[in-house]
C-alpha cells in the first residue's frame, strides 16, 4: 500500500521538478528539444556526451555547430546517368566535429526548394544521388546533424548528370584486349595456314586417356565432377569443354560416365554434351541421362553426395575439373581412398596446393582453360594458345620494365622527381 | 542450322556483353543487368529440371532395389518431408523462414549441424594429405616440408616464443614467394579465361555444343 504523499514531500518534489526543468531551460532549449530527437541521440551517445560537456560549461548558439564546407557536386563519371556526386568537408566550431550524428543531402532543382533525397554517415564526406534526372541543373545543400541541432551548408553551384557513350576509365582495358585479340587472329591465321606451331606438354592431359583406359580394363565407371558453381563461371566452362572429350573417350570404349552436378544448368548442359558423345561414337542407345545426375546446391551436400558415390561405385577414374573451395580436399582425399587415378584442375590458386597434395595430376591455373585446344589438336584452336602466350609475354615484358624503371628512379633521386619514376607512376596509373 | 543458330546467339550476347562493359549508356550499360535477369528466371525453370532428374534417378534405385536403395528412401522422404513443413509454416507464421516456423527447425537442427560435420572432416583430411605431401622424398619436397614448418610455427604463439626468426620469416615466405607464384598462376588464369571466352564468342570453342 502506498502511503499518502505529505504537503511538505509534495512541496519538495515539486521544487527539485522545478529545479530541474529551469537547468535544462536555461542550459539551451533549442538544444534540449533537438537531442529529444531519440535517433540522432542513440546514433550518436558518445559525441553527444561530450557535446554535452561542452554545452554545460556554458551557452553556445547555432554558429558554435559544425558546418559541411566546401560543398560540391559533380556528375559521375562512366556511368549510364542518373547519378550526381556530391562531396564536402567540415568546418568545426566550440563543438567539436566528432558530435555529428549525420548528414541529411538536400537537393533541388530550377524553381524548387530544397528536399530531402538521403542520408549519409557521420564518417562519410561524399554521397551519390541516384535519382537525378539528366540534364536538369540541380544544387544541393548538405545539413549536418547533432544533438544539439542541426546546420545548412551554402548551396553548391549546379550539376548536371549526363549518360557516357565510352567509360574512359576501361580505356587500357580496351587497348590490351584489342592487342590481345589481334595476336590471337594472327597465330590462328598462322595456324590455318599450316604453320608449325609448338605447344608445350601437359602431363595432366596426356594422362587423360590412360585413365578412361584404365577405368575400361579395370570393368569400372569413371567420375566427372565439374565443381560447384553455375554454368556463367569460366572455370566451370572449362570443365564442361573438358567433359566433351572425356565423354567422347568413354562412350569409345562403352565405359560408364557419371557427372554429378550441383547446379541444374550445368546438369542440363552436361547432359547434351554426354548425349551427343555418345551420338558421335555411333553408341546413342548406351547414353544414360541418369548418370548425369544432379545432387544438390548445397556446397557439404553436394561433397558427402560425391563421397558417397566415390565409396559405394569405386570408380577407377575420378576428374576433379572446374570450381572448387573448401570441399577440393575432402572430395580429393576420398577418391585416393579408393585407389582411383585423379586428375584435377581449378583456377582457383588457394585450392591447388589441395589437389597437388592428393591427386596424381594438377592442372593449374591457365591449363584447364588450353585442355580443349591441346585435347582436340586443331590448329585453329592451337593458334589462340599461342596469343595466349605471346599476351603473357608482354605482360612480362611491362612488368620488368616497370620493375627497372620504378627501381631506377628511386635510386637516382629519392625525392620521387626523377622522370624515371614518373614513368613508373604513368604505367601503374594506366593499368590500374 | 542445328549449330549456326546456337553459334549466333552465343556470338551475339558475348558481343552485346563486351560492348556494354565499354559502353555505360543506355541501352548498352543496363544490358549485363538484363542478361542477369534472364538468366535467373532461366535458372528457376531448370533447378525444376533438377528437382526431376534427382526424384526420377532415386525412383529408379528404389523401383531396382538397386544397392543402397534405403537411402533413396531417405532422400525422397525427406525431401517432401521439407517442402510439407514448409508449406505448413508459410501458412502458420506466414513465412516458412520464420523463427518459430518447423522448417526453421529443420534447418537450424539438421541441415546445419550436417553441414558443419561435412566441413570438420577436412581437418582430418589435411592432416592425411599433409603427412603425403611433406614427406621429404626429394629436394623440392623436402623444401616443402621445410617451408612449411616455418610458416606453421610463425603462424603461433609459440613460434614467436621460441624465436623472432619464424614470424618475420613467414611473413616474408607468404608475401614474397608464395604471393609472387599465387599472381603469376591469376594473370596465366585470367588471359586463359579470356582467351577461352573469345574462341568461345567467335564460335572457334564448339565442344560445349559437340
Amino acid at each position: 500500500m502506498v502511503a499518502p504523499m505529505t504537503d511538505r514531500t509534495a512541496r519538495r518534489f515539486g521544487l527539485v521538478v522545478a529545479i530541474a526543468l529551469g537547468v535544462l531551460i536555461v542550459t539551451d532549449g533549442d538544444a534540449f528539444a533537438q537531442a529529444d530527437a531519440g535517433a540522432d541521440v542513440d546514433a550518436g551517445v558518445d559525441a553527444g556526451l561530450h557535446a554535452r560537456a561542452l554545452a554545460d560549461s556554458g551557452r553556445f548558439g547555432e554558429s558554435d555547430l559544425p558546418v559541411a564546407c566546401g560543398v560540391a557536386v559533380s556528375d559521375v563519371p562512366d556511368d549510364a546517368g542518373g547519378q550526381l556526386r556530391v562531396t564536402w568537408g567540415v568546418l568545426a566550431e566550440r563543438v567539436k566535429s566528432d558530435a555529428i550524428t549525420g548528414y541529411e543531402i538536400l537537393r533541388y532543382g530550377p524553381g524548387e526548394s530544397p528536399e530531402p533525397v538521403g542520408d549519409a554517415l557521420a564518417t562519410d564526406s561524399e554521397y551519390t544521388d541516384t535519382t537525378a534526372e539528366d540534364g536538369v541543373p540541380y544544387q544541393y545543400v548538405v545539413r549536418t546533424r547533432t544533438p544539439f541541432g542541426s546546420t545548412d551548408s551554402e548551396p553548391c553551384e549546379p550539376a548536371i548528370a549526363r549518360a557516357q557513350w565510352f567509360a574512359r576509365g576501361r580505356l587500357s582495358t580496351l587497348i590490351v584486349v584489342l592487342l590481345f585479340c589481334a595476336a590471337l587472329a594472327y597465330f590462328i591465321r598462322k595456324a590455318k595456314g599450316g604453320g608449325d606451331l609448338f605447344v608445350r606438354k601437359i602431363p595432366g592431359l596426356e594422362a587423360v586417356d590412360d585413365a578412361v583406359g584404365r577405368a575400361t580394363e579395370m570393368g569400372r565407371p569413371v567420375l566427372f565432377v565439374p565443381g560447384i558453381e553455375t554454368v556463367s563461371e569460366v572455370g566451370t566452362l572449362a570443365a564442361l569443354t573438358i567433359l566433351g572429350h572425356v565423354a567422347k573417350r568413354v562412350a569409345r570404349h562403352g565405359t560408364p560416365l557419371d557427372v554429378p552436378c550441383a547446379d541444374p544448368i550445368v546438369m542440363t548442359t552436361a547432359q547434351e554434351i554426354v548425349k551427343q558423345a555418345y551420338a558421335e561414337v555411333g553408341r546413342p542407345e548406351e547414353y544414360d541421362p541418369m548418370r548425369v545426375a544432379y545432387l544438390t546446391y548445397d556446397q557439404f551436400g553436394y561433397t558427402a553426395g560425391v563421397d558417397g558415390m566415390m565409396l559405394r561405385d569405386r570408380p577407377e577414374a575420378v576428374f576433379l575439373i572446374g570450381t572448387f573451395y573448401a570441399e577440393s580436399l575432402i572430395l580429393a582425399e576420398t577418391g585416393h581412398s579408393i585407389g582411383a587415378i585423379q586428375i584435377a584442375g581449378t583456377k582457383e590458386t588457394s585450392q591447388l596446393p589441395f589437389f597437388v597434395a592428393a591427386c596424381d595430376y594438377t592442372l593449374i591455373g591457365e591449363e584447364i582453360f588450353a585442355a580443349s585446344s591441346y585435347l582436340s589438336r586443331e590448329p585453329v584452336m592451337l593458334g589462340s594458345l599461342k596469343g595466349q602466350d605471346l599476351a603473357k609475354l608482354g605482360i612480362v615484358c611491362v612488368i620488368l620494365f616497370a620493375f627497372v624503371v620504378g627501381t631506377a628512379g628511386a635510386l637516382i633521386r629519392p625525392d620521387g622527381t626523377s622522370v624515371l619514376t614518373r614513368i613508373f607512376e604513368f604505367v601503374s596509373a594506366w593499368f590500374n | 542450322m542445328r549449330r549456326a543458330v546456337p553459334l549466333a546467339i552465343t556470338f551475339l550476347t558475348g558481343l552485346f556483353l563486351v560492348v556494354s562493359f565499354f559502353i555505360p549508356h543506355r541501352p548498352f550499360g543496363e544490358l549485363e543487368q538484363r542478361l542477369l535477369v534472364w538468366f535467373a528466371i532461366v535458372a528457376g525453370f531448370t533447378m525444376l529440371l533438377g528437382v526431376d532428374n534427382l526424384i526420377r534417378s532415386h525412383a529408379r534405385k528404389i523401383t531396382r532395389t538397386s544397392e543402397g536403395w534405403g537411402h533413396s528412401v531417405v532422400l525422397l522422404v525427406g525431401l517432401v518431408a521439407t517442402v510439407v513443413v514448409g508449406v505448413i509454416g508459410r501458412v502458420q507464421f506466414g513465412s516458412p523462414f520464420h523463427l518459430q516456423s518447423p522448417f526453421m527447425f529443420i534447418y537450424s537442427y539438421t541441415i546445419v549441424p550436417l553441414q558443419a560435420t561435412m566441413f570438420a572432416l577436412l581437418a582430418f583430411f589435411i592432416a592425411s594429405a599433409s603427412y603425403r605431401a611433406f614427406r621429404a622424398r626429394n629436394w623440392v619436397a623436402t623444401l616443402l616440408l621445410v617451408s612449411a614448418v616455418i610458416v606453421m610455427l610463425g603462424r603461433i604463439p609459440i613460434g614467436a616464443a621460441m624465436s623472432e626468426f619464424f614470424p618475420w620469416m613467414q611473413e616474408w615466405i607468404m608475401t614474397v614467394p608464395q604471393l609472387a607464384a599465387k599472381r603469376g598462376i591469376q594473370i596465366g588464369a585470367a588471359l586463359g579465361a579470356v582467351s577461352m571466352s573469345l574462341r568461345i564468342i567467335l564460335g572457334i570453342e564448339r565442344s560445349y555444343l559437340s
